[in-house]
């Protein structure tokens, strides 16, 4: 195993671990910091795949700004009601028929797939220079997609604003 | 041993530099609470500190000791490990994004092609210390303190990355070392090209360290101290720190982005030339004050240890000057190129950075002397109907400048100032609509 292996391993575990503790942890905020690292082992995982554009936008986009707005949320809502309440629904048995057909379909999937499932390997550089690859394929590959997504989002905010407003008579 | 020094000879330059960019770093934050004690001191005709070593010279390292000999206190019903995890990421953040500054050619810990976003995602990492402190300290006052800090620093979050946005559309790269290189080819910095989106950037990062004008986070007659009321001793010293060190990133990106980082002034005059040697002129001026002050104190003996400081630091900067001057001939090659003065032209990057930073970070202090603070509803009114619009507005006039230039052959600066000209035009009439 050598060094990039390595890495790859440490901070897939970390990622698990910690999105483990997002859904076991019973105070919201320890949740939302669990959270946060758990999109920190991804980021860095990007950066290890040699997409440092990807890794700072999803350090910017989901940790300085959603996750921050998560916390602010979490913090203005009753916590004490929340400790009280009931973390876990009392139906294990549909979840875990749920959990294993899942893992079984993921088997199969791996299993059937093993010999043409080999990604195939980047030449060193290929994505050099990042930002201005992924620009060329936003923009000018795939410039209708990216437009119909940013007009979707757009309604959305749009939307939300005008639910957010109060009604005024 | 060789064996070890071979295998270590990778990583042992990037540690030197990173030792020595961390501990000027805690050098320059512990002295800037000295600059800000003085200079509002003398703002308001006091003297500030001037009882630890020469005109308080000292005072520093005696806070320092103060408080980190302080009692540790936790508030009873804390969340222990949030609130002792809250200020490390402050302090870690802050200082974390200053390996992506590049302080001269030849001095930085590492230029990545996408630097600046790293930036400002590392630094905007610094807003869970404050907000995690705050809700950690389980009392009211740093709860509300936290809300209206993360409520402040997300809206001026906005206006600062389009302003940064302007700069990014002339430079053409993200690397921090290549906007600086930009700017030394296009003849200009950017700031003269892009006031508006400079101006913007000022007051966001005004804003963003929570500093004067824009304190709310920490108004004391109504928050005590904001987020971190419940913190003492040496956890409250580590948000101290953390606050100024960001006072100097934001000074260090905007000196980067606008500035020209490590330029000298009309770096392309020859005949300005003369002003490389500022960096010995400056540290013989030191030498000539701290000797003259030893002159004018009083003899007696209760001053000797007074006199005796004062005569080391200007043997000191005498001494520096000096080794600033030591010609190429005797020294080994160091790689810098023909200068005449190797050891200077090493510096000189370093020198006239921190020049500029020095003079942003005057300018805060200042400020914090002048203004009377914002209420929170008109720093918001302002965040979101004023900064945010008219730094749009500016992104989309600069780009249509640059387009103009590129497609029709207009004459670039002139382009950029139609487009603020037309920015300002958008910017009264939202006054206007406002009031």
């Amino acid at each position: 195993m050598n060094f990039a292996q390595a890495t790859f391993y440490v901070l897939a575990a970390i990622a698990v671990v910690s999105a483990l503790l997002v859904i076991t942890r019973r105070n919201p905020v320890h949740s939302a910091i669990s959270l946060i690292v758990t999109l920190l082992a991804v980021a860095l995982l990007y950066l290890q795949l040699q997409a440092e554009f990807l890794a700072a936008v999803q350090i910017i986009l989901y940790i300085g700004g959603i996750m921050v707005l998560f916390l602010f949320v979490i913090m203005l809502v009753n916590l004490d009601v929340a400790l009280r309440q009931e973390q876990f629904n009392r139906q294990w048995g549909i979840a875990g028929v749920a959990a294993f057909l899942l893992a079984g379909e993921l088997a199969a999937v791996i299993y059937l797939g093993r010999g043409t499932a080999a990604l195939p390997q980047a030449p060193p550089g290929a994505l050099q220079p990042n930002t201005e690859l992924i620009g060329t394929s936003l923009y000018q590959t795939y410039m209708l997609p990216f437009e119909i997504a940013s007009l979707l989002l757009l309604v959305a905010m749009v939307g939300a604003v005008l639910m957010a407003r109060r009604k005024v008579s | 041993m060789t064996l070890l020094i071979e295998t270590l000879q990778p990583w042992l330059l990037p540690l030197v530099r990173i030792l020595v960019v961390f501990a000027g770093l805690s050098l320059i934050v512990a002295y800037l609470v000295y600059a800000e004690r003085k200079i509002l001191a003398h703002l308001q005709v006091r003297l500030g500190p001037m009882r630890v070593g020469p005109h308080g010279l000292l005072q520093p390292i005696a806070d320092g000791l103060k408080l980190l000999l302080k009692e540790d206190i936790i508030p009873a019903g804390a969340d222990k490990w949030v609130f002792w995890l809250a200020p490390a990421i402050s302090v870690l953040a802050a200082f974390t994004a200053f390996s992506l500054i590049p302080f001269a050619p030849n001095f930085y810990i590492t230029d990545v092609n996408v630097g600046l976003l790293f930036l400002i995602g590392i630094s905007s990492l610094g807003i869970f210390g404050i907000i995690l402190g705050g809700w950690a300290s389980n009392s009211h006052y740093p709860l509300l303190g936290a809300l209206r800090s993360t409520a402040q620093l997300v809206s001026y979050e906005v206006a600062l990355g389009f302003s940064l946005v302007s700069a990014l559309l002339l430079s053409g790269t993200l690397s921090m070392k290549g906007i600086v290189e930009a700017q030394a080819q296009q003849g200009v910095w950017f700031a003269f090209v892009q006031p508006v989106a400079f101006f913007i950037l000022f007051v966001a990062a005004i804003a963003e360290t929570n500093r004067n004008p824009f304190d709310l986070p920490e108004a004391e007659s109504e928050l005590v101290a904001g987020f971190h009321t419940e913190y003492s001793g040496f956890r409250f010293s580590l948000y101290f720190l953390a606050e100024y060190a960001a006072m100097v990133l934001v000074s260090s990106v905007a000196v980067t982005l606008f500035l020209g980082g490590w330029l000298r002034f009309f770096p392309s005059v020859r005949w300005l030339d003369f002003l490389d040697y500022t960096p010995v002129a400056v540290f013989l001026a030191a030498a000539a004050w701290c000797f003259r002050a030893v002159l004018r104190l009083p003899g007696t003996r209760e001053w000797r240890w007074q006199r005796l400081l004062l005569l080391g630091l200007g043997a000191g900067a005498a001494a520096l000057a000096a080794a600033l001057l030591i010609p190429a001939r005797f020294l080994p090659d160091i790689g810098v190129g023909q200068a005449p003065f190797p050891v200077l032209a090493t510096i000189q990057g370093v020198f006239w950075f921190l020049v500029k930073v020095f003079g942003f970070l005057f300018a805060f202090i200042w400020f914090r002397g002048t203004f009377p603070r914002y209420r929170f509803d008109q720093l918001m009114n302002l965040g979101w109907r004023f900064m945010i619009p008219v730094a749009i507005a500016n992104v989309i006039f600069c780009a249509l400048a640059l387009a103009l230039s590129r497609q029709l052959g207009w004459h670039l600066p002139a382009a950029l100032w139609l487009g603020t000209a037309a920015t300002l035009l958008v910017a009264v009439l939202l006054r206007q609509e406002e009031g």
